[in-house]
Formats: structure tokens, C-alpha cells, sequence
């Protein structure tokens, strides 16, 4: 009974895919899941070109289409984060896909769903977390984006002369603050006489907000900006306006501030990408780290979030810290090494501890150097 | 200095508002409300970040700004006036139709670069302490909204012509048996206040923020019209109300910029907060000072 379901499943999968070779019939037979398809399935919160988060995504998974020429990519673009979500994986799974990417936070309920329900199929989801037991064929998935703020942080304060960075950010959510404690902690390493002074802006995207908050950060003395928004040209061009140094997020808008650019924070998820489907694909994504909620470093290579290019107005020397930090976050394994100390004088993390993911995730203060306060609720 | 920092942002931050809130102010003295205002503006924003990236002159850009902002308003007033649509609902169509227009033809601009209007301070009087840094460092479109306002006022409080526009809102009837066509008149100050509205949308994305994104009004078109209340249908007071405005919305990051901690969500609601009190305060002269015939939209009975 069993043996005539698979086959015909193998049946179908040669009717609709008219290439099915034998050693993926052979990963089918065994069973292990994200074998023996011919598509591979992402799933997009928001349009694939908004210059940030989705189009990244979108442009792992077409790194990934280049990566397995016999395998097709599909990507489906505006995917709700509630049950939606699950109709449109089955949708994939029901054309041939064993290998779903479902990119966004909210996306992981529907995902686990999914995994659930189709245990010969990998279920991968970018940024949650699964609290407890992670499903055999389900895995979470993330960069560490703080590692190249914290070395863009160390560009900043060699960069300053003023002793004063400006830090416009969206809302007071761990991840935001994680960046802004990097930078800062980033920049204190090579300048302890620099400060953060931090504007938010209570949306992701409010391109006049953001004005405001930059004119603002300048005036008070500020000499390089950097930021945490979802559309970033508004900051960038303002601070080159008045002359200051950008540190971008995102992607890399040096076009934007010629003069001013400094470095800044991009993804890149094909390589990342393309492990986990190589993975998955030769049936050993069980037991793999993939099948955890696995967190990427320099320390274990393939980090999404990277270091942008570097701007004119960046030195040998300052490159050269900048190395220097990449190998020690190497060995050390995380740039909030402690001790860290908040913004009150208390030790939160204690001298020669690194903080692991979970602890990472949940920040909720602002480092010692950071000039504002978290908003209160 | 943080009161001067306030100031001039608010200044810089409210002229947006206030060209969208004098659009407001011709159409309403003319008997017609516009919710689409918020509409016009977005098409505005977009349709000028598109010319100005396009010719690389953001003054070509205001014009087809001006122009797209007209161009959703006459949706509104041909719904309103020739079909007789509900005034309300209609607005809030147009709003949506705007937005809806603007975030699919506007995905190409996004991330282009412009070369924006740039801070031009007026020599001279920039360097008056306190009132040069407020007044007199800013791009051309917030000197040219110095002249709008009153000239606004002067032409709808003390020409002929402003004369059958307010006549259009209080007494159509009247205006109709002096041989005028009220009809045209409110074509006329609908379109003009979509074109207002529009030129407020491009000094967002091309003076203000330079750079066009999705919903990037974020809920300036509806502030506007609630100043054209909140300043009793006077061009002169709307002008005190949008740098009101603008100073509420500048008061958060000039707070935080200096490292100051306050409720974030508290400062945040400050400008709608500000309204409802004023609306509250002024709430019995407002209603005397409404055109009658705008007041009967309100009252759930058909204008026409």
C-alpha cells in the first residue's frame, strides 16, 4: 500500500516534471525529507524589490536558482503572515517543491503547520524562533546583524571628530537595540570618548520623520549617522547633505553619499541559502545543524548580514582595526563578549560570558555610551 | 538650541501641511470637503519625484506634482458634483485610489536619486538671531507658501472673485440667481485645492525627505484637513496651525537628539492631542464659522 503511494507519487513527479534522476528516486525511497524534488519553494512578506529586507531574500533565492540549474525556484511575493501563508506553501509542495523557505518572522506558525503536515518536506524559517523541540524537518534560521555593526561602529568612531555618532532607528525592539549597543560598543572599542545619540522615529518607513530626526541629530553636533529603517535614501542623503559620514543599513547606497560613505551592513543569503538546500537535497537535513534554530556568525562563516564596501574617506589604519575585530569576533565568538555594562553602570553581561541567542534576542537597554533613553510604554 | 531647532523644524516640517490645508480651505469655503486630500498629496509626492528624477529639475517636478494632485481631486469633484456622490465616502475612494495608484506606479522610483530643492537662506535676513535660522533657511517652496497664505486670504476675503467662492459654500442659491454657475465655481476650488495639495506632496519628496516611498504622507493629507476646522476656514490661521503642527512633530527627535528621555508615545500622539483640544476649545465658533451649505454635508442630507 505504502510502496504504491510512493510510487505514485514518483509517477506524478515524472509526469510534471519530466526529470527525475535516479539518485533522487533513490533520496525518495529512503524517505529523508527535501529529497527528491524538483522545485524549491519561497515565500516573501512584501514585494520582492523594496530595497531591503524581501529583496534580499528574493535575491538568495535567485542565487539559489543559479546554484541548482535541474531545480526550479519559485518565489510567491506578499505572503500574509496568518493562514495564507500555509495555502500558499501547499500550493509549492503540490507542484513538486521539498524545500520551503518562509522568510518572514511571522511567518514560522503557518511553517510549523506545514512541517507538520508534509513530513517529507523541509520547512526552513528565517528569524523566529522555535521554543522547545524543533521537527525533524524544520529548522530556524538567522544572521548575526549586529557583527557588521559593531565593525561599522568601529569605522564610525575612528571617523568622528565631534565624539558624537547619531543613530535613527524605528521602534525599541531587541533587534533594533542589539545594533545600536554593537555600534556603539564597536566604536568605544577604538574611541572611548565616542557616543551614540539615538532618535527614533516610530515607524519603519516615514521618510519626513526621518528627515526631521537626522537635521536634528546634526544640529546638536552629530558627525556620522547611521540607522535602522526600512528605507534607508532619506538619512543617507540628508546627512551628505550637511556633510556628515554615513553608515548604511541594508544595502549598499554609496551612490547615495559619495562624499560621506563609510561602510555599512548588507545581506547576502545565497551562500547560506545554498548550503541548507545542498543539505537537504543529499537527505541529511535531519540531525543537521540546519534542523535547530541555527544562528550564523563570523565564527561559523556564511553570515547573510556583511560589511558593505568601504567609502573614500576610510583609512588603512581604521580597515586594519576593523580585521583586527573580525578575528577576534571570530575566536571570541560574539562582539558582546563581556563584561557589558548598561547605560546605568550595571553589569549585564559578566565579564568573559558570551550571551547566547536567546539572551541576544530579548535585549531590552541601551549600553553604557548610548546617549537617550528607550521609550517607555 | 532647542527652541529655535523646534521652530525651524516646524516650520520646515509644516509646509507640507500647510499647502494641502490652503487647498483644503479654497475647497470647503466653496461648499466641498476633500478627505482625498491625502490622495492628492501622495500623487503629488510621486508625480514630482518621477519628473524632477526624470528632468532633474525639481521644479518641473512641483509642476507635474501641482498637476497630478489636480488631476485625483476633479475624480472627486466629478463624483461629487456631476454624479452627486456622498461627500465622505467619495474622499475616502479617492484617498484610496491615490494610494493605491501611487504604490503600484511608484515601485520603480524608489531608491532613484533626484537632485532635490536645496536650503537657500536669504541673505541678510538669515542672520537675524532667533527668526533667521526659523524663517529664513529653507527651499524655495516654504518662501513661496510665505506668499500663499495671504495671498490666499486676500483673495478669497477681499476680491470679487473670492467673493463668488464663498458665496459658492454659503449660499449657492444666491450665487446661482446672479448669473454665476455655483457648479463651476466648485469644480474650480476642488481642482485648485487638489493642485495645492499636490505641490504640498512634492515639497515632501522633493524638498523635504527626497525620496519617493509607498504611503510616505503617512496621515499629513488628513491633519491638513482637520486644520482647515481647527483654523475656521482661515487661510491666515492654518498657517499657525500647520507650523503648530510641524513644531509637535519636531518636538520628539529634538528631544531625543539632546538625549532627553520622554514618552515616546505621548510625544507621538502630541499633534493629534493638540487638535482635539483646540477642536474641543474652538468647538462653538467652528461651527459658526462653517460655510452653511458645507455644514448640511454633515447633517446626513444630500447637497444638492
Amino acid at each position: 500500500m505504502r510502496l504504491a503511494r510512493v510510487g505514485a507519487a514518483a509517477a506524478l513527479l515524472l509526469l510534471t516534471a519530466c526529470a527525475t534522476n535516479t539518485t533522487e528516486t533513490a533520496g525518495e525511497a529512503k524517505g529523508a525529507p527535501g529529497t527528491g524534488g524538483t522545485k524549491i519553494g519561497f515565500i516573501l512578506v512584501g514585494p520582492k524589490d523594496d530595497y531591503g529586507y524581501n529583496q534580499a531574500a528574493y535575491e538568495g533565492s535567485q542565487a539559489v536558482a543559479k546554484a541548482f540549474p535541474d531545480m526550479e525556484v519559485l518565489t510567491a511575493e506578499n505572503v500574509p503572515e496568518d493562514d495564507n501563508a500555509a495555502r500558499v506553501m501547499e500550493g509549492m509542495i503540490r507542484k513538486g517543491a521539498k524545500i520551503i523557505f518562509a522568510t518572514s518572522y511571522g511567518h514560522r506558525d503557518p511553517a510549523l503547520k506545514v512541517a507538520a503536515a508534509n513530513p517529507d518536506v523541509v520547512v526552513l524559517q528565517q528569524g523566529n524562533i522555535v521554543d522547545g523541540a524543533v521537527p525533524p524537518n524544520f529548522g530556524t534560521y538567522f544572521g548575526t546583524v549586529y557583527e557588521p555593526v559593531y565593525l561599522a561602529g568601529i569605522v564610525a568612531g575612528k571617523a568622528t571628530k565631534s565624539n558624537k555618532l547619531g543613530y535613527v532607528y524605528a521602534f525599541p525592539i531587541s533587534q533594533t537595540l542589539d545594533n545600536i549597543n554593537a555600534f556603539q560598543l564597536g566604536a568605544a572599542s577604538v574611541n572611548p570618548a565616542a557616543k551614540t545619540y539615538v532618535v527614533n522615529t516610530s515607524n519603519w518607513c516615514d521618510p519626513a520623520k526621518q528627515a526631521e530626526a537626522t537635521k536634528s541629530l546634526i544640529s546638536q553636533g552629530v558627525d556620522v549617522i547611521s540607522q535602522h529603517q526600512d528605507c534607508t535614501a532619506t538619512v543617507i542623503r540628508a546627512a551628505e547633505a550637511a556633510g556628515a559620514y554615513t553608515v548604511g543599513y541594508h544595502a549598499d547606497a554609496s551612490t547615495l553619499a559619495p562624499k560621506g560613505w563609510l561602510t555599512g551592513s548588507e545581506w547576502d543569503w545565497g551562500p547560506l541559502y545554498t548550503k541548507m538546500v545542498e543539505t537537504a537535497k543529499a537527505g541529511s537535513f535531519t540531525g543537521s545543524p540546519y534542523n535547530a534554530n541555527f544562528r550564523v556568525g563570523l565564527k561559523t562563516g556564511d553570515n547573510p548580514f556583511v560589511q558593505s564596501p568601504y567609502g573614500m574617506a576610510v583609512n588603512a589604519e581604521t580597515k586594519q582595526l576593523v580585521e583586527d575585530a573580525k578575528a577576534k569576533i571570530s575566536k571570541d565568538g560574539s562582539p558582546f563578549l563581556g563584561p557589558v555594562v548598561d547605560q546605568a553602570g550595571a553589569v549585564r553581561v559578566p565579564a568573559g560570558t558570551v550571551p547566547d541567542y536567546k539572551t541576544i534576542e530579548s535585549i531590552d537597554y541601551f549600553v553604557d555610551g548610548v546617549v537617550g533613553k528607550i521609550p517607555a510604554s | 538650541m532647542i527652541v529655535v531647532d523646534v521652530l525651524a523644524g516646524g516650520v520646515r516640517g509644516g509646509t507640507a501641511i500647510l499647502y494641502a490645508a490652503l487647498g483644503e480651505t479654497l475647497a470647503e469655503r466653496a461648499g466641498v470637503i476633500n478627505l482625498g486630500t491625502e490622495g492628492s498629496m501622495l500623487t503629488g509626492a510621486l508625480a514630482a519625484y518621477a519628473v524632477a528624477a526624470g528632468t532633474g529639475d525639481p521644479w518641473a517636478g512641483v509642476l507635474a506634482g501641482a498637476l497630478a494632485g489636480a488631476l485625483l481631486a476633479a475624480v472627486h469633484a466629478f463624483m461629487v458634483l456631476a454624479r452627486g456622490a456622498n461627500q465622505l465616502a467619495t474622499g475616502l475612494v479617492v484617498l484610496f485610489l491615490g494610494a493605491g495608484l501611487t504604490a503600484m506606479f511608484g515601485a520603480a522610483y524608489v531608491g532613484r536619486a533626484i537632485s532635490p530643492f536645496q536650503p537657500y537662506p536669504i541673505p541678510g535676513l538669515s542672520e537675524i538671531p532667533w527668526a533667521g535660522p526659523i524663517l529664513f533657511d529653507h527651499d524655495p517652496l516654504v518662501y513661496a507658501s510665505y506668499l500663499l497664505a495671504p495671498t490666499l486670504w486676500w483673495l478669497l476675503h477681499r476680491s470679487r472673485a473670492g467673493l463668488v467662492v464663498r458665496s459658492a459654500g454659503e449660499r449657492p442659491a444666491v450665487l446661482a440667481t446672479y448669473g454665476h454657475s455655483p457648479m463651476l465655481v466648485r469644480y474650480l476650488a476642488v481642482v485648485g485645492g487638489g493642485l495645492l495639495a499636490g505641490i504640498g506632496g512634492a515639497h515632501l519628496s522633493t524638498a523635504y525627505a527626497n525620496a519617493w516611498f509607498e504611503n510616505m504622507t503617512a496621515g499629513r493629507g488628513f491633519i491638513a484637513v482637520a486644520l482647515v476646522i481647527f483654523a475656521a476656514w482661515h487661510p491666515l490661521r492654518a498657517v499657525g496651525g500647520a507650523y503648530l503642527f510641524g513644531a509637535a512633530l519636531a518636538l520628539s527627535p529634538a528631544l531625543q537628539a539632546r538625549g532627553y528621555g520622554f514618552n515616546q508615545f505621548a510625544l507621538d500622539a502630541l499633534p493629534y492631542l493638540v487638535t482635539i483640544a483646540a477642536l474641543i476649545v474652538l468647538g462653538r465658533r467652528q461651527v459658526n464659522a462653517a460655510p452653511e451649505d458645507l455644514s448640511r454635508v454633515f447633517q446626513l442630507t444630500p447637497t444638492r
